[in-house]
């Protein structure tokens, strides 16, 4: 286990932790501004996903298809909150849980119609492949160097969004009195559409990169969808800055648990069965940390109360 | 008189439904048409229900299932079939965890199961049933293979690689039997996985000559991309199951040169073979993968079994005839060992440009000649 190992295992961790947290951060904008729980969010992950592949293949432009597909996820989030999340925001959680496992269903299943059962290639743009050395040997994947480099600047985007603009104090303003704001003459309905929309593009933007790693297929979001939440539980819900910092913890943690796991145990037992348990315990370790976090802090790390 | 007309075709319809379900053979099937690993349940699903169309035997009725790759869904589903649906043969399990959560139950209830795609060892070996045929191979097969062959090429230290679930421990292990050097390291990763940065990095730094995985459906799609594009250049081998066509036309050139064990090819040469191709293509616009082969061998050594007798109404015959394994196979010669797995040949393939800007696989050799599974002597038939 060499030292260069080690921190591009650490890389690889964060480049996951930025990836969920383009994917965290709209969940818990919608849920703290909306009180809305919204399982369909990996579908817009998917939807970006589905758009680049298909505007990369027809253009050959890859950043092209980046951009199409982030604003298609933004414009089908509009259209999803104008016709069915507007309606739920009065509503018990159980409602809302229903009627967005609904569209996941809706989603997956228009787009196996469209595109069939087999998945589509979208390849790293020319400029961004091959992999990037650093020092002390440590080499490093260009494109997943840039994912974590895009994550950072949308972390800081969002940061001055929310904290220096009348729409972010907007934002906060609703996530602590949602009457209140709309009785000062907030547009609270515009408002939400918006904040939905810029979920489901953060959503689009994170398919869209992992896309061109990945395989894009039907119902690519969903496992994403499941550490997306455990992020925001652990980060407190509401919070931009839990948001981050769980996706970076439940990132690192993952990925240096999935290859130190077996590694420590294949020093006292057979390596086959160090390998097997290994990787059991390390697809729970993400589960057991956000236990013994909320075991200490109920609300998560960031979260309000 | 019009009544009287009615009444003469209402019973003659009658006539003819008792006379069809006296004689119906109801097939359950539970595949995975859903998820990662769809394209492998649609290609069993679309190669047998060729065949039977091309029987034109219309006693064999269908029922078609998506499991979504989970056992607690294919274990009710499964309950289903047996309880309500009433089928006499199943088939078209696709993973192996699945395939143990579902065969021991339903062959035990004097139900056949044909497996077109999944032959964990233990259904090889030790928990063998006289109900159950597997018509594809047993899950070690195309990992033996591909050991004996990166062994007589002289690599002596790959890194081994498969998904932690009934076939992939088989997969590691079948490698390991005819590939006996040094191991830079052995991997399980989680099945349905789809980043591969931590595995990566180790294989980089693991200083291995070459690179030996077994990853199904979109799984190998997401490993192979992943690699190409991190610039390693540690040359990759694996079954089949890692490069079928639909991989393959996913992952282009980044797969361009990869060597491949298999039970069949697209361009092996037989009648039988090129017919299915041919009428595959024509049906579905698309090449087809290996599935697609096992599951119409499937259906053609059903078709052969029910020319002698019905399962239901003489299921000893039924049984003898899927043993003789009278059909013509999109493999060649077929036949089964004592086990009710194939002995058969495992070819060699590699992927190369087909010429259309696209690539594919192409036959280039034969790794093993008549290769049975290990675990026939565990058997007791």
């Amino acid at each position: 286990m060499t030292f260069a190992l080690v921190v591009e295992q650490i890389l690889n961790g964060l480049q996951l932790g930025t990836m969920l947290f383009l994917m965290a951060s709209g969940l818990t904008l919608v849920f703290g501004v909306m009180g809305l729980i919204n399982l369909a969010h990996g579908s817009f992950y998917m939807a970006g996903a589905f758009v680049t592949a298909t505007v990369t293949a027809t253009t050959g432009n890859f950043w092209l298809g980046l951009l199409v597909g982030v604003l298609a996820a933004g414009v089908i989030g509009i259209v999803v909150e104008l016709l069915v999340i507007r309606r739920l925001y009065d509503r018990g959680h159980l409602d809302q849980v229903l009627a967005t496992f609904a569209l996941i269903l809706i989603f997956s299943e228009g787009t196996y119609m469209i595109y069939g059962s087999s998945p589509l290639f979208l390849s790293v743009p020319q400029e961004l492949r091959g992999s990037l050395n650093l020092p002390f040997g440590i080499s490093y994947s260009r494109y997943r160097m840039a994912i974590i480099g895009m994550g950072i600047l949308v972390a800081i985007g969002l940061y001055l969004l929310i904290s220096r603009t009348r729409l972010g104090m907007q934002i906060r303003a609703g996530e602590n009195d949602r009457e209140m704001i709309g009785a000062l003459g907030v547009d609270i309905k515009t408002l939400y559409t918006l904040v939905f929309a810029l979920g489901a593009a953060l959503a689009g933007l994170a398919g869209s990169a992992i896309g061109a790693l990945q395989s894009v297929r039907v119902g690519m979001g969903e496992p994403v969808l499941i550490m997306a939440f455990v992020v925001i539980v652990i980060g407190g819900i509401g919070s931009i800055k839990g948001a981050l910092v769980g996706a970076l913890l439940v990132g690192v943690v993952d990925t240096l648990g999935r290859i130190f796991m077996p590694l420590t145990l294949v020093t006292f037992m057979p390596p086959s069965q160090a390998m097997s348990i290994g990787s059991a315990i390390s697809s729970m370790l993400i589960y057991i940390m956000m236990a013994a976090i909320l075991a200490f802090r109920p609300h998560g790390l960031f979260g309000a109360k | 008189m019009k009544q009287s007309i009615k009444l003469g075709l209402g019973l003659a319809i009658a006539a003819t439904m008792t006379v069809a379900q006296a004689n119906e053979v109801r097939v359950g099937m539970i595949t995975t048409l859903s998820g990662d690993g769809a394209h492998l349940g649609v290609d069993v699903r679309d190669g047998f229900m060729l065949a039977i169309e091309q029987s034109g035997n219309s006693d064999v009725n269908v029922i078609i299932r998506d499991d979504d790759q989970r056992p607690d869904l294919a274990n009710s589903l499964s309950s289903e079939m047996v309880d309500r649906e009433d089928v006499h043969v199943m088939t078209g399990l696709i993973w192996s965890n699945l395939a143990m959560a579902v065969i021991p139950s339903v062959t035990r209830q004097g139900i056949f199961y044909l497996s077109p795609n999944a032959g964990p060892s233990d259904l090889a070996g030790r928990m063998c049933h006289e109900n159950y045929f597997n018509v594809a191979w047993q899950n070690d097969a195309l990992h033996e293979a591909m050991g004996q062959y990166v062994r007589d090429q002289g690599y002596e230290n790959p890194y081994i690689l498969a998904p932690n679930y009934p076939a992939g421990t088989d997969a590691l292990t079948g490698f390991k039997r005819y590939y006996d050097g040094e191991l830079a390291n052995e991997t399980y990763t989680q099945l349905g996985q789809s980043d591969y940065a931590a595995e990566i990095s180790q294989i980089r730094a693991s200083g291995a000559d070459s690179v030996f995985y077994f990853l199904p459906g979109g799984m190998g799609i997401s490993f192979m991309n992943q690699y190409a594009n991190s610039g390693a250049d540690i040359p990759v081998f694996g079954p089949a199951f890692s490069f079928d066509e639909v991989i393959v036309g996913a992952l282009g050139e980044a797969a361009e040169g990869v060597i491949n064990t298999s039970q069949w090819a697209h361009d092996l040469e037989n009648d039988t073979n090129e017919a299915f191709v041919a009428a595959f293509r024509e049906e579905h616009g698309r090449t087809p993968t290996l599935y697609a082969s096992q599951g119409y061998d499937t259906a053609k050594l059903l078709l052969s079994a029910l020319e002698v007798a019905h399962p239901e109404d003489d299921p000893d015959a039924f049984r003898e005839a899927l043993r003789a394994a009278d059909f013509a196979s999109t493999r060649g010669e077929f036949r089964f060992g004592s086990n009710q797995h194939p002995i058969q040949d495992i070819y060699v393939r590699e992927i190369v440009a087909d010429g259309n800007g696209g690539f594919t696989n192409r036959l280039i050799g034969v790794a093993m000649e008549d290769h049975q599974d290990a675990y026939v002597g565990d058997c007791d038939l």
